[in-house]
């Protein structure tokens, strides 16, 4: 009898990363880079920004934000690519890139929101 | 002076062919007709040879699969007058190799299906003094809708994915899985887990949704696909968190 | 190639086309909701660019909101907010699917759990908009 893949692991982040990207990214977009940009509507400043970010509460918000819909990415896009352009056969290749560029994505944002001041 | 339709039919010889090409056929327009019936009209009066598959002609046997303009269909349940003025395609299944004109080969179905175990599964059978197993309408309900595959395997035809992952189980086969699952008479819901929960048999499926749209008796094969994915990930969990003791 | 015996006739196989998501518009609809999931990590890198900025003083902050107002930018991050809110409503539309729920035996009808979806979706949307606003 083979063992169980781990693949239900990989689909529960793709799925979590999924409600994240869907409650809080169109909000997110809208305003920072449409409305904000645009001047329909007035952004925070640099200072409110920065005393938003010094309740731990909203570190770990973005941290969330910008971590689980990377793993929702590298799951769905590695799918794209195996079905899309039907490479499959990198799987290897395509995991690595995937998975790996979430992972790096997730220690770059702990890096950033650990070290502002 | 009845109307008339073109068919243009693949027609595959494997002796004959190096590869499937198309044949027309004029026949009659009839209000009624389906296509399985221009397909019996040409075999009876026209062309003898063209071979396909059929039987009951009431959407019920699943034989008559095929594709018409590109869609999967039962052919014994698509109306001709719905193509008028035509020209029809009929073809044979996608993503399944084609044994001859409209015939294709499904073994590969019938394999995966075995490998599904679409039978109860019971750790010890029941004695027959116990008389029948007692089940409420409420759990009927559960696998109910999933017990109408008719096994036509259009949703096949339709997923994209097993046209391009040859190992992948597929709509038909992991839908009669969760109908077992679901149902309060199985036992069996770990040993199909230890064999369809691999990258291919089931994490293949990205939700289409195809499978649904051309499932001719409703089944809803996709949403079944979803349940068995949640209910894998479940399993998955309670076996990271407490590796201890696997029934 | 082998020529087909009596017991064995020769099977046809068509390759699938590298395009075979053209050919139908469920196919081009389903790879267009896949791909949405890269205007989904573009997010990302945007916000990780922000925190950055954000991270490097005023200065740096300022360029950034400049970055932002190019009219490339503007164009990606239009169509990138499209795809995101294509993400979003696709996937409240099919997470029922996964979860058929049951009070007293009857099955609840998709609607009555899409519906409290778009509810949550509006109300923490509302929240981040109040907080973001207030300045």
């Amino acid at each position: 009898m083979d063992k169980r893949s781990n693949e239900p692991f990989f689909w529960m982040l793709f799925s979590a990363g999924g409600v994240v990207a869907a409650m809080l990214i169109p909000v997110h977009l809208f305003l920072f880079v449409v409305a904000f940009p645009l001047g329909w509507l007035d952004g925070p400043s640099y200072p409110s920004l920065l005393a938003l970010l010094r309740y731990p509460f909203a570190r770990l918000y973005l941290f969330v934000l910008c971590s689980l819909p990377l793993f929702h990415w590298a799951h769905r896009f590695r799918y794209t690519l195996y079905d899309g352009l039907q490479i499959k056969h990198l799987n290897e290749l395509i995991n690595t890139f995937c998975y790996g560029g979430a992972i790096l994505g997730t220690v770059l944002a702990a890096y950033l929101l650990w070290s502002i001041p | 002076m009845t109307e008339k339709i073109i068919l243009e039919v693949t027609r595959y010889h494997p002796e004959r062919d190096k590869e499937p090409g198309l044949q027309t056929y004029e026949v009659p327009l009839r209000k009624e007709w389906v296509v399985l019936d221009a397909l019996n009209y040409v075999k009876d009066k026209v062309d003898g040879s063209l071979s396909f598959r059929w039987s009951c002609r009431m959407g019920i046997c699943g034989s008559c699969g095929m594709m018409v303009n590109g869609e999967p269909k039962l052919t014994c349940a698509t109306f001709l007058a719905d193509y008028a003025p035509g020209p029809v395609r009929v073809e044979p299944m996608k993503n399944f190799p084609i044994l001859r004109d409209l015939i294709v080969e499904v073994s590969d179905f019938l394999v995966k299906l075995g490998k599904a175990k679409p039978w109860l599964i019971r750790e010890e059978e029941r004695p027959l003094t116990q008389g029948e197993f007692l089940q409420t309408p409420a759990q009927l309900d559960t696998f109910k809708q999933f017990s109408m595959c008719i096994n036509c395997l259009l949703c096949y035809a339709a997923c994209p994915v097993y046209g391009l992952d040859p190992l992948f189980s597929g709509p038909a086969a992991i839908a009669l899985a969760q109908r077992y699952n679901a149902d309060s008479r199985d036992q069996g819901a770990q040993e199909r887990l230890d064999i369809l929960s691999h990258s291919d048999g089931i994490w293949a499926c990205t939700f289409v949704g195809e499978c649904t749209e051309v499932c001719p008796k409703d089944v809803d094969p996709a949403g079944a696909i979803q349940q068995y994915k949640l209910t894998a990930a479940k399993e998955w969990m309670k076996s990271f968190l407490m590796p201890w003791g696997r029934r | 190639m082998p020529s087909s015996t009596e017991y064995s006739p020769r099977t046809f196989r068509k390759r699938v086309s590298t395009y075979w998501w053209l050919h139908r518009w469920p196919y081009l609809r389903f790879i267009l909701r896949e791909l949405s999931s890269v205007f989904v990590a573009w997010f990302v890198v945007i916000a990780l660019l922000q925190i950055k900025a954000l991270k490097n003083g005023p200065t740096a902050y300022t360029e950034f909101q400049e970055w932002l107002r190019s009219p490339t930018l503007i164009a990606v991050n239009v169509a990138a907010l499209l795809f995101v809110v294509f993400h979003a409503t696709t996937w409240f539309n099919l997470t029922p699917k996964a979860m058929p729920l049951r009070v007293r035996g009857k099955r609840i009808p998709s609607l009555l759990i899409v519906a409290p979806s778009y509810f949550v979706w509006l109300a923490i949307s509302a929240a981040v908009a109040w907080i973001l606003l207030r300045g």
